[in-house]
């Protein structure tokens, strides 16, 4: 039986016995004891007699995931979701922090539309830091005021879904957000280049008759604000990087010192291009067919679920995403959880809204291709938790004393992704009736238990 | 992975007679000729050269007897409706054709509403053309009936494939071997892309040529060789397929003036006598005289512009009647 807990929940006691504990920030990978005594880390010895005790043997514990991109659709979409339901779904997929983007209707422009999300996320499963909308209404011209924005306490702007379309607006905002610490967040897209566009160039695009986006769509907006990065001193941080050629780009930007990160998407590591023709094989499997050849799967090519912006990369730049969180260009794995009610989604592949749900199954897709060998399981978890908390000022540490905020999964027990088996109110997800390893047991945020499964 | 639910009753043909040239079939949808194995488009092409004689001689054939298709063109189109319709017809059916205002994607009714409505009707065949590429694939996977695809954007036109092949096996025999160069916007092209399956799965060598934004993305196809010029397509063709020019992409993504694309990629006759000796000319109508063909060409010994029109009845009639089975 699996229960929600919330941040408003009293803090919990209980030992973790015999779980394997990694600790990504300090170097440790160990089997022992933890116990979380009123909400903190402490010496298990410490607890009082009768205390629940969990046995943990076969678990990981680590520390909780942060997700810097989740689209919550709250204010305008709450059909599609809610703070409050992608806040589970956040709890059920390991996450203790989320970052609420801020394309919602009205879009999050303003202090006061802030500190309303802030307000109705107190009580949620899981932190809710706010991303502000970088240009008034994200229109793409006037900045919002970054200054009353930053004492509201977000986490970085972004026109998210659209780059920031004018080139005086990135340099504006980069100048006033540095000396504050924020980042501006992008969505590398230049509109002009992927004009029509609904999903990349390449074998299968030819072969399914769809408009392709090409890399160059990605680069042309990379380039540019890492020369405003250069020139201003300010933060860029690339949102869902998705192309080797932006990757090297930022690698060689970040090598000159340049004040520039990163984060990538799940489905942007684990699936390709090769999924909107109705393949499912993931990224680090030699794929068996031709894409030109095999015949297309009725009940499966032109899934719109597929449809996501940016759209899958071919395998070549999949690999080497991977690469990019193995060797650290990519400071962060982040979901870019985007629900889309199913009216949204059955409609022809082109018509379809853009975007998959990946909360609760990010860490499951980290887990496959740590199980192919791709990733190491101790940068998986760095890459989902510590390494995106930093980039929002949250640390992330197992060591005794610390407030107790971690996730407790197990990594090889299959699950299988199915509508009924998530938190989230939308299901637009092509992992739907596909197995994954990596069953969540508990969740603690903030001292506070906020999802646990079969641990009673 | 997910499987479609075959949950509508088969209807049996009627007393149509055997037909000496069914084979295994095995499909409810015709989505593309991708999904056809080489035997199943032979026993296509045959079933039409039988359908074809019956309806010559004026048998009355009830295949389709107590069915309702439904002829959903969202998009406009003259010779592809009318010969679904009289195919239909042909086979004892009761055909519904649908307005293209009463079936347009606007606001208010998807597609798929548009579908089930159609079905709840009692409309047991769907013939669906529509502007965007894998609409045939969600229409299949949304509804009970059965779907054939009539064109869907840019992507496949798989009747159209099968009237060229049964025009081509007719006028130059079987196809194994043969080069057969496809002319024009190979890139924007369902009637290529549906060519190009059936061709190479029927033993042809398939030549593209046009302009290298058009085709381009197809180099590492295996069975077709993108030509540098269209002297390579053409030489020693033993038939020659030009695709109608969209005029308004000239100025666009070729960056070519409509002049230039004549000069490099028209064909007339002088062009074709780098082609095999009597190679016929083929074009999926409505031709651009003067443009991707000239008028003498399109009107000469060469064209079988004309018998792809004609073998288009008979091909939908072997499809419809398939799909029945």
């Amino acid at each position: 039986m699996s229960r929600f807990g919330s941040l408003g929940d009293p803090p919990a006691t209980l030992l973790l016995s015999g779980a394997r504990l990694i600790d990504p920030a300090a170097g440790a990978d160990e089997v022992r004891d933890l116990a979380i005594l009123d909400g903190r880390l402490a010496d298990p010895r410490s607890l009082p007699p009768g205390a629940e005790r969990i046995d943990a043997a076969g678990l990981v514990v680590a520390p909780g995931l942060c997700d810097l991109h989740t689209h919550l659709r709250e204010p305008g979409m709450e059909r599609a979701e809610t703070i409050e339901s992608g806040a589970r779904a956040a709890a059920h997929g390991g996450f203790t922090t989320i970052c609420a983007m801020p394309n919602t209707d009205p879009a999050l422009d303003r202090p006061d539309r802030v500190t309303w999300v802030q307000d109705r996320a107190r009580s949620a499963a899981c932190r809710v830091r706010v991303v502000a909308a970088a240009t008034q209404g994200r229109g793409g011209q006037e900045i919002v005021d970054a200054g009353e924005l930053a004492a509201a306490g977000i986490a970085g702007v972004s026109d998210d879904g659209v780059a920031v379309a004018s080139e005086e607006a990135v340099r504006d905002l980069l100048t006033r957000l540095g000396p504050l610490g924020l980042p501006l967040i992008e969505h590398a897209e230049d509109s002009a280049a992927a004009g029509g566009a609904v999903m990349r160039a390449g074998h299968t695009s030819t072969r399914l008759g769809l408009p392709g986006w090409r890399a160059i769509a990605e680069m042309s907006t990379v380039e540019r604000d890492i020369r405003l990065a250069a020139e201003t001193g300010g933060w860029v941080h690339v949102t869902h990087v998705s192309t080797a050629g932006a990757l090297d780009a930022i690698r060689e930007a970040k090598g000159r010192g340049i004040r520039v990160t990163c984060d990538v998407t799940p489905h942007h590591l684990a699936l390709t291009d090769a999924w909107v023709g109705g393949w499912r094989t993931f990224s680090w499997r030699v794929p068996a067919e031709d894409p030109f050849m095999t015949p297309l799967d009725a009940a499966l090519a032109y899934d719109s679920a597929c449809r996501v912006n940016p759209p899958l990369s071919p395998r070549a730049d999949a690999l080497a995403l991977l690469a990019g969180v193995a060797d650290g260009t990519i400071d962060a794995i982040a979901t870019d959880h985007a629900p889309h009610p199913r009216d949204r989604k059955a409609v022809e592949f082109g018509a379809a809204a853009p975007g998959m749900i990946g909360l609760e199954t990010a860490l499951s897709l980290g887990l496959a291709a740590v199980a192919a060998g791709s990733l190491g399981l101790t940068r998986l978890l760095e890459a989902l938790s510590a390494g995106p908390a930093k980039l929002i000022g949250e640390t992330r540490s197992l060591t005794e004393g610390s407030v107790a905020d971690l996730v407790v999964f197990d990594p090889a027990r299959p699950w299988r992704v199915e509508a009924s088996a998530l938190a989230s109110k939308s299901s637009n997800t092509p992992l739907l009736g596909m197995e994954l390893p990596g069953v969540v047991r508990l969740t603690v945020a903030g001292g506070r238990v906020t999802y646990r499964d079969g641990i009673d | 992975m997910r499987d479609l639910a075959e949950t509508s009753p088969r209807h049996r043909p009627g007393a149509g007679g055997a037909l000496v040239s069914e084979g295994h079939w095995s499909h409810r949808h015709l989505l593309d000729v991708d999904q056809l194995t080489r035997a199943e488009l032979e026993a296509c092409l045959d079933l039409a050269v039988e359908m074809r004689a019956r309806r010559d001689r004026h048998e009355a054939l009830d295949h389709l007897r107590g069915e309702v298709v439904g002829l959903a063109f969202m998009e406009p189109s003259t010779r592809t409706r009318v010969s679904f319709e009289l195919a239909a017809t042909a086979l004892g059916a009761q055909v519904v054709n649908l307005p293209i205002e009463a079936s347009s994607v606007s606001k208010g009714e998807s597609l798929v509403d548009t579908l089930l409505t159609l079905q709840r009707t009692g409309i047991s065949t769907i013939v669906l053309r529509h502007s965007m590429s894998g609409a045939p694939y969600l229409a299949a996977r949304s509804c009970d009936a059965r779907i054939v695809n009539a064109g869907d954007g840019t992507h496949a036109h798989p009747t159209q494939a099968l009237l060229d092949a049964l025009t081509l096996r007719e006028a130059i025999g079987p196809l194994d071997g043969k080069k057969i160069a496809i002319v024009g916007d190979i890139a924007h092209s369902r009637v290529a892309r549906s060519n190009i399956h059936s061709l190479t799965a029927l033993g042809a060598s398939v030549w593209l040529a046009g302009p290298p934004a058009w085709v381009s993305d197809f180099v590492g196809w295996p069975g077709v060789t993108v030509a540098n010029q269209l002297d390579d397509a053409l030489a020693d063709a033993d038939a020659v397929m030009a695709l109608r020019i969209q005029l308004e992409r000239l100025g666009g993504d070729a960056a070519m003036s409509q002049r230039d694309y004549t000069a490099s990629w028209g064909l007339d006759e002088s062009r074709m006598e780098l082609a095999r000796r009597g190679a016929p000319l083929l074009h999926p109508g409505p031709v651009n005289e003067g443009v991707e063909v000239t008028a003498d060409l399109a009107t000469s010994v060469r064209s079988l512009i004309g018998t792809q029109v004609t073998n288009g009845v008979p091909i939908r009639m072997a499809v419809l009647s398939l799909l029945a089975r």
